[in-house]
């Protein structure tokens, strides 16, 4: 498998005052193409920094991440956002969808800035929304639709632009556990079915455990890295629809 | 375009949120726009009507009167000597190429008769020119001609305030009125003109041929004699010329000494309606100004509201940002946004602004005037307000730092 996310020495410090906070301290590794990486670690272990800047969010002090071989470094902040535009689908915790938008309109959102005309918009839209189980709901708005629902929703955003990597910062975590669960199968399929990579930061074990490989994030280092086989996870993958 | 049009869109729909919030802060430029229109309809009116009244004394037009004297140490007024005769009249005109008419001018007050009614007016002994240079129409009836100056006959033109009070609902055309017990045959009828710019009305009043006012009403100090000469300039740029070359060639003909003061003069009343026109146009700028003020306040609301919707809706600007906004994308939002508003309060604003101004002149009867000029202006302002005070919020939008933005509580 060809190396899609390449991360070395990367270091990033936030100064706030005259304190110089340290949120990464050299971190390094290497994520291949169709992987499902579950990063973990308490608050302020430094993993939702790093999840900023392989989202090309924000930059790293030093060290250098190429994605795809691009380098993030010396970009402007329109060429940033090209790049999260093409590359990068966003999953977040609080859904962060627009709450007068319908959910249609919501999926449509990163392709009205790729450009793409109406008719093609509604059509990748629509698509997306059914690889996610919502069809039929394309017309509801957020406050319409359950917690699941959203973020179904905002799955079928983050995938509408075929990007390189999906992120996930806790994805789960306004979420009650069955519901989880349904949203965890729907990462798997993901992941087996069409083969997208997914990086998804989780602070539970019972959701990092769908990953395929586990991160353990603790002061800014990764301290622990490994495949994560165990056979309840696979058949949990597999009852899934 | 696409963009273009998915921007207007979303603009809408965002002000469609908060109604009374859109509207409230249309109002200042409603209000402003509104009170540009008006204002610039009161000066455009009263630019107008002055104009009017211009024309209607006519156009081009410089008086020479006849000199003052002085006798043993007491001056006496403007055309108390009749210093201008026939010929110099004739000497203007065929001496000085940029005059088109002269009309050599007598005149006094009369008692005029006709039937059992008398009625007292103006009576001017002129040349058939007078009524080109004065751009004055006939309503009926014909002008006299050269003849009638050549046979001193006794025919009149009538303006309509005379014909008013003399004959009531008669066609006076071909009937006889007496003045100063002279028998005249009206040949024609002035049609109306209406007050002066001093009040005073221009209508009552009879024209007769010169010679039959020298000789048969007013009598003559010495043959020729006129009081006033009305000449028509060619062209409005050559009227300075044309009153200098009078002046000099008046001075010629009554063999005046360099030292000797002129013993007539030359009113170039053309030029005196100008700096009224001038002062009213300085007032309908200055109205223009002031009203501009409230439109400038207008877009500080603006200002105001855009700014206080960008931190409302900082979380949506993050999102946008995370799934590929370009700073450029999130500008462009927040421009049309306050473009919407200033252009639609700028529309509602004309409407008010037109609507306010027929009330205001029908109940104070000022002149006023619209031009489709002054309100594209106003609407192009209006725009540009919007776009000006709106570039500060949305450009402080499009800096946003999409990490902060997207966990703004």
């Amino acid at each position: 498998m060809d190396s899609l996310i390449q991360v070395k020495d990367l270091v990033k410090v936030y100064s706030l005052g005259e304190v110089d906070v340290i949120a990464l301290q050299g971190v390094s590794l290497s994520i291949d193409r169709g992987e499902f990486v579950a990063i973990m670690g308490a608050s302020g272990s430094g993993k939702s920094t790093f999840m900023n800047i392989l989202g090309f969010l924000d930059q790293p002090t030093s060290g250098q991440y190429l994605l795809e071989g691009i380098n993030g470094e010396n970009l402007s902040r329109d060429e940033l956002a090209e790049i999260r535009n093409r590359k990068i689908g966003f999953v977040f915790q609080g859904f962060n969808l627009l709450s007068r938008t319908s959910a249609l309109e919501n999926v449509e959102l990163p392709l009205i800035y790729s450009g793409i005309p109406r008719l093609k918009r509604r059509e990748k839209a629509h698509k997306a929304i059914s690889e996610v189980g919502l069809e039929g709901r394309e017309h509801h708005h957020p406050s319409q639709l359950s917690g699941g629902e959203q973020q179904r929703v905002a799955i079928a955003r983050a995938l509408v632009n075929q990007p390189a990597i999906l992120l996930a910062d806790e994805p789960t975590g306004n979420l009650d556990s069955k519901t989880s669960e349904e949203i965890m199968g729907i990462f798997q399929r993901l992941n087996q079915g069409i083969g997208i990579t997914i990086i998804m930061i989780t602070h539970e074990p019972d959701i990092a455990s769908f990953a395929k490989r586990d991160i353990l994030f603790r002061d800014g280092r990764i301290v622990d890295d490994r495949m994560n086989l165990s056979p309840a996870t696979i058949a949990k993958g597999r009852e899934r629809p | 375009m696409t963009r273009l049009f998915a921007g207007l869109r979303l603009a809408l729909r965002a002000l469609m949120v908060n109604k009374m919030r859109s509207s409230l802060t249309m109002l200042g430029i409603i209000i402003g726009v509104g009170a540009v229109i008006a204002m610039i309809a009161v000066g455009a009116g009263a630019k107008a009507r002055i104009a009017e009244q211009i024309a209607s004394m006519g156009s081009n037009m410089l008086i020479v009167l006849s000199g003052s004297s002085t006798s043993g140490g007491i001056r006496f007024g403007t055309g108390t000597v009749p210093t201008l005769t026939v010929d110099d009249s004739k000497a203007i005109l065929n001496e000085i190429p940029s005059v088109k008419y002269v009309a050599p001018n007598v005149s006094g007050v009369a008692q005029v008769v006709f039937g059992n009614q008398n009625w007292s007016t103006i009576v001017n002994g002129t040349a058939p020119e007078i009524l080109y240079i004065r751009d004055w129409p006939l309503f009926s009836g014909r002008n006299f001609t050269q003849q009638d100056i050549d046979g001193a006959t006794k025919v009149c033109l009538l303006g309509k305030t005379v014909v008013e009070n003399l004959f009531g609902g008669i066609d006076p055309i071909g009937q006889i009125v007496r003045i100063k017990k002279v028998p005249f045959t009206v040949i024609g009828v002035l049609d109306t003109k209406g007050q002066s710019t001093w009040g005073q009305d221009q209508d009552d009043v009879i024209f007769v041929p010169l010679t039959t006012a020298q000789k048969r009403l007013f009598g003559m100090q010495f043959p020729g004699m006129v009081r006033v000469i009305a000449v028509q300039a060619r062209e409005t740029e050559l009227m300075k010329e044309t009153e200098n070359q009078i002046i000099e060639l008046l001075r010629q003909r009554h063999r005046l000494q360099p030292k000797q003061e002129n013993d007539f003069s030359v009113r170039n009343l053309t030029e005196a309606m100008s700096s009224a026109e001038e002062s009213a146009r300085i007032m309908s700028l200055l109205l223009g100004a002031i009203a501009s003020i409230s439109l400038i306040v207008g877009g500080i609301g603006i200002m105001n509201i855009m700014l206080v919707s960008v931190t409302e809706r900082t979380r949506e600007i993050g999102i946008r940002m995370a799934v590929g906004a370009k700073g450029r994308d999130i500008l462009l939002q927040f421009l049309i946004e306050s473009l919407v508003l200033s252009l639609i309060g700028g529309m509602v604003g004309i409407g008010i602004g037109v609507a306010g101004t027929f009330i205001l002149s029908s109940l104070t009867q000022w002149p006023t005037l619209f031009s489709i000029k002054a309100i594209l202006l106003a609407f192009l302002f209006s725009g540009s307000v919007g776009v000006f005070f709106g570039f500060y919020p949305a450009r402080k939008a499009s800096m946003l730092n999409p990490i902060e933005a997207l966990h703004y509580e």
